[in-house]
C-alpha cells in the first residue's frame, strides 16, 4: 500500500517498522458473524469493577437485555448479544489467561434475533445524563484497553477538552478492524463523535489515520464535508507504536503529555474510531455494546475477514467460520502481534477489547537465539518514551527493582518495540512486566 | 491441534547479533583484499594467524561451546590482523588473537561484558610485548607471492630475518623526518603501514556504506573525524609545521579506528550525548598523542582510554524519559 499521501507526515520520535501484513484482510467487507449455539459474557471485560448480574439462571433474556450492571463508577453494564436463557453463571476461561465469573447464555433457536430497541435522543440530555447513558450502554474503548468509555468523557472539574482526537491509526500489524469501520461506518463515525463533541465540547476535533490507509483519509474529509461538521483529518506516519495515545498527541500537537498524567491534563482527549461508531448506534438505535468488528487474520488461517461479531462468541466458531487453521501448531493470540495476549486454546470467548484473532505460524513469528546484550543502542533509538531499555534489561535480570524505579521503568506502557528491535534477542518486554509486577507488588506491602 | 504458547511481540526485526557480526566482516572483504593487492600473500597469512587465535581461544574459554557461531571472535581476528604490519611474524599474531580474545573478552565474562576494544587491546599487548616487530613495517611490493621472511621468524629466534626492508610510515616519516606523504598516495593507500589503514578512500566507502545499513552510528565517526580535523586544523593555522588536517585525517589509523575500532557497540557509550562525548575525546587524543606524545601514533591509546571513559559516560548522560523535565 502508498504510504507517502503527501510529501512529509507528521510522526512521534523514535519507534519502529514492524512488517504489516494487512494486505491479508484490507480489502475484504465486514462480515456479519452467524449467531452460534451458546455465548460465554465474562463479567470483566473492561478495567475497572467487575459488573454485577442481574439475572438468575434459567431466565429468559432478549437480545439487547441488560444481564449486568455496572459495578461502580468504574464499570459498565453488560448486555445479552442474543435472544435465548441464562444457562450458566459460573467461573470460566477469561482471555487474560485467568478464570473469571461469566454469564453464559444458550440462544433460542426459534427467535428471529430481531432487536427491538428504542433510540436514546442525547439532544435533551445533561452531561451527567450522557455519562451515565454511557456507561449504562456498557461502552468501553475499542481499542483494545478496554478502558470504560464515560470514565474517560468524564471531564473533572477545572480540566477542559481543548481537542477532541479520534484514533483512527491502527498501527498494529495485521489488524484492519479499524480500517473497516472507518471506510464501511464513515457516517456512524462522524455522528458519535458529533454526539460526544457536544458534551466535551472541544475547540478542535481531529481525527488520525496512519498513511496507509488513503481511502478512509479521502472518505472521512468527503464526509465530514457532507455533514458539515469540522473535523480535520491527519494522516501519520506508518510506524509503530502510533496509536499509542501518547504518541499520537506527540505526532499531532508535538506536546508531551506529563509522566502519571492523563491526555486531559494537556487538554487532549483521545477515543478510538469504533467507539464513536458505538456511539452513534447506541444514540440513534438504542443498541447497546453487543457486537464489535473483529479482525481474524494470520497466515495460519484459512481465510484472513474482517467480522461483526457478537460480545461473547467462542473464538473458535469465528476462527471455524473463517475456514478454520491451516497449520497443526499455530500461535493463536488474541489482540495485534505486538501486543496480544496468546491463547492455550480456542475455547475462550470475544470480549468487548478484542480487536483481533491471529493465528500465526512460523513464518511471521521465527524462534530467537538469544545472545549477550551488545550494547549496540537499537532499543534506545526505538523507544518511544526514550528510555533506556538495555540497562533497564541489565537491572531486571539482577533483580535491581528500585534502580528500574528509578529509571522510569513505571512510564513505560510495554508496546514492544525494545524486544522488536533487539538483536540479541532478548526478552526485554517480557522482563520489564515482571519488573513492573514486583514493583507494585512492593508498593502494596 | 498444538498451540505455541510465547509471549508478545511475536514479531521480530530481521537484524540479529551474528547477521551484524558478519555483515561487518563481509565490508572488510574488499579492505582485506586492498591489503593483499598492496602486500601480497603476507597480508592473508597474517590474518588468517591473527583469526585463528581468536578462534582457538573463543572456543577454549567458552564453557556453553556456542559463542564461536555469533561471528564476533572472527570479526576481532580480522580487526586485530588489519593494525598489524604485513611482515609481522606469523606466531607472534597467533598469539595476539588469543589476547585478544582471551583477556579481551572471555576473562571479562564474554560477549558484551568487555571494557575494551578485543582487537585494540591484543594490539596493545603485541605493542607491549614486541615493540620491534610491530614496528617494522616495509613498502607495498608488486609481488603478491613473496611471502617475507619476516612472517615465518620462529619464536624466541634472535636475530634479522635476511630480507628484512625496513621503512617509515606517513605518520612517523613526518614525526621524525618531517616528510610529507601525499593526499593522493594516502586515499589510494601507496604507502607504508597496517595492513588496513593504508586505503583512505575504502575505508570512508566502508564506513558510508556501515552508516547507510544503520549497522555503525553515524555520531562516532562524525564526532572523531570532525574533532581531529578541527583541532588539527587549529594547530596548522598557527604553524604550518603541524600536519593538515586532511593529513591528520588520512593518515596512520585513525579513519579504520574511526570506522571499525570506537563504533565497537560493546565499548561505546549508549547515549547520543555520551557518543558525541566519546567521539570528541577520541579526535582530541589522537591529535595530543600524535603532537605532543613520544609516539607518531595515537589512535590505538585513543579508543581504549575513551574506552575506559565509556561506563563513566553512561552514567553521567541519562536519556530525558518522554513526559519528565531535564
Amino acid at each position: 500500500m502508498s504510504t507517502s499521501l503527501i510529501g512529509s507526515l507528521q510522526t512521534f520520535p523514535h519507534g519502529v517498522h514492524p512488517e504489516e501484513y494487512k494486505e491479508l484482510s484490507c480489502n475484504r467487507r465486514i462480515e456479519r458473524m452467524p449467531f452460534v449455539e451458546l455465548y460465554t459474557l465474562p463479567l470483566s471485560q473492561h478495567i475497572g469493577a467487575p459488573s454485577k448480574v442481574v439475572v438468575k439462571e434459567g431466565q429468559k433474556v432478549r437480545r439487547g437485555e441488560m444481564i449486568a450492571e455496572p459495578g461502580g463508577f468504574v464499570s459498565v453494564g453488560l448486555h445479552s448479544p442474543v435472544d435465548g436463557v441464562v444457562h450458566a453463571i459460573d467461573l470460566f476461561d477469561h482471555p487474560n489467561g485467568q478464570v473469571l465469573p461469566a454469564i453464559q447464555i444458550r440462544t433460542d433457536r426459534f427467535s428471529t434475533q430481531q432487536l427491538q430497541l428504542k433510540p436514546v435522543p442525547p439532544e435533551e440530555m445533561t452531561t451527567a445524563g450522557f455519562i451515565k447513558a454511557v456507561q449504562w450502554s456498557g461502552m468501553v474503548g475499542m481499542g483494545g484497553a478496554a478502558f470504560p468509555a464515560h470514565v474517560k468523557f468524564s471531564i473533572p472539574e477545572g480540566k477542559t477538552c481543548k481537542h477532541l482526537m479520534l484514533n483512527g491509526c491502527e498501527c498494529e500489524p495485521f489488524l484492519t478492524c479499524d480500517h473497516r469501520v472507518m471506510v464501511e461506518y464513515a457516517e456512524e463515525l462522524i455522528d458519535g463523535t458529533r454526539i460526544l463533541a457536544r458534551f466535551v465540547k472541544p475547540e478542535k476535533v481531529y481525527i488520525a489515520i496512519e498513511a496507509n490507509k488513503p481511502d478512509a483519509i479521502t472518505l472521512i474529509r468527503e464526509k465530514a464535508a457532507e455533514m458539515d461538521f469540522a473535523i480535520e483529518v491527519v494522516p501519520l506516519e506508518v510506524k509503530y507504536p502510533q496509536g499509542a495515545e501518547k504518541m499520537m498527541i506527540s505526532a499531532i500537537l508535538g506536546e508531551e503529555v506529563p509522566s502519571g498524567k492523563l491526555p486531559l491534563d494537556v487538554g487532549v482527549l483521545v477515543s478510538n474510531v469504533g467507539t464513536a461508531v458505538a456511539m452513534s448506534q447506541y444514540f440513534r438505535q438504542g443498541l447497546p455494546l453487543i457486537e464489535r468488528v473483529i479482525t481474524v487474520s494470520g497466515t495460519a488461517l484459512k481465510r484472513p475477514s474482517n467480522m461483526l461479531v457478537p460480545i461473547g462468541t467462542p473464538m473458535r466458531d469465528v476462527v471455524d467460520y473463517c475456514g478454520g487453521i491451516t497449520v497443526p501448531s499455530p500461535r493463536i493470540l488474541l489482540g495485534g502481534p505486538m501486543m496480544g495476549m496468546v491463547q492455550k486454546n480456542l475455547d475462550v470467548p470475544v470480549v468487548k477489547g478484542t480487536s483481533g484473532i491471529l493465528a500465526l505460524t512460523d513464518h511471521e513469528v521465527r524462534d530467537l537465539d538469544t545472545y549477550s546484550c551488545i550494547r549496540c543502542g537499537r532499543c534506545l533509538d526505538a523507544c518511544p518514551l526514550f528510555l533506556n531499555p538495555a540497562l533497564l534489561g541489565m537491572l531486571s535480570r539482577k533483580g535491581l527493582w528500585e534502580e528500574m524505579e528509578e529509571n522510569h521503568i513505571m512510564d513505560c506502557f510495554e508496546c514492544a518495540s525494545c524486544s522488536f528491535v533487539c538483536p540479541s534477542g532478548i526478552p526485554l518486554v517480557q522482563s520489564f512486566r515482571v519488573g513492573k509486577a514486583m514493583i507494585r507488588e512492593r508498593k502494596a506491602k | 491441534m498444538k498451540t505455541i504458547i510465547s509471549t508478545s511481540p511475536f514479531l521480530h526485526h530481521e537484524a540479529t547479533t551474528p547477521k551484524i557480526m558478519w555483515e561487518v566482516v563481509y565490508t572488510l572483504i574488499p579492505v582485506l583484499g586492498v591489503a593483499v593487492y598492496y602486500f601480497g600473500l603476507s597480508a592473508l597469512l597474517v590474518s588468517a594467524a591473527a583469526v585463528a587465535g581468536c578462534l582457538v581461544a573463543e572456543r577454549l574459554f567458552d564453557k556453553k561451546k556456542k559463542a564461536i557461531g555469533d561471528g564476533s571472535a572472527l570479526l576481532t581476528g580480522v580487526l586485530l590482523a588489519l593494525c598489524l604490519p604485513p611482515g609481522f611474524p606469523l606466531w607472534i599474531a597467533f598469539l595476539g588473537g588469543m589476547v585478544s580474545i582471551g583477556v579481551g573478552k572471555s576473562l571479562w565474562g564474554g560477549l558484551g561484558q568487555n571494557i575494551f576494544n578485543p582487537a585494540l587491546l591484543g594490539r596493545a599487548f603485541l605493542q607491549a610485548a614486541f615493540p620491534e616487530a610491530i614496528t617494522t613495517w616495509d613498502l607495498p611490493t608488486g609481488n603478491y607471492w613473496g611471502v617475507r621472511g619476516t612472517n615465518l621468524a620462529m619464536p624466541f629466534f634472535k636475530g634479522t630475518p635476511v630480507d628484512a626492508i625496513s621503512t617509515a610510515t606517513p605518520l612517523s616519516q613526518l614525526k621524525f623526518s618531517h616528510e610529507v606523504t601525499s593526499t593522493m598516495d594516502l586515499l589510494v593507500g601507496n604507502v607504508s603501514g597496517s595492513l588496513g589503514e593504508t586505503c583512505g578512500l575504502l575505508l570512508i566507502l566502508a564506513g558510508v556504506y556501515l552508516i547507510a545499513r544503520k549497522i555503525i552510528n553515524w555520531r562516532i565517526p562524525a564526532s572523531i573525524l570532525a574533532t581531529a580535523a578541527l583541532f588539527s586544523g587549529i594547530l596548522y593555522a598557527i604553524n604550518p609545521q603541524y600536519p593538515t588536517p586532511q593529513f591528520t585525517i588520512l593518515a596512520g589509523g585513525l579513519l579504520l579506528g574511526a570506522v571499525y575500532m570506537a563504533t565497537d557497540y560493546v565499548t561505546s557509550p549508549l547515549t547520543t550525548k555520551g557518543i558525541w562525548i566519546y567521539g570528541f575525546g577520541i579526535g582530541f587524543l589522537v591529535v595530543m598523542i600524535r603532537v605532543w606524545g613520544g609516539l607518531p601514533e595515537g589512535v590505538m591509546y585513543a579508543i581504549l582510554l575513551m574506552n575506559a571513559a565509556t561506563p563513566l559516560i553512561n552514567r553521567f548522560t541519562k536519556t530525558r524519559v518522554y513526559g519528565h523535565e531535564k
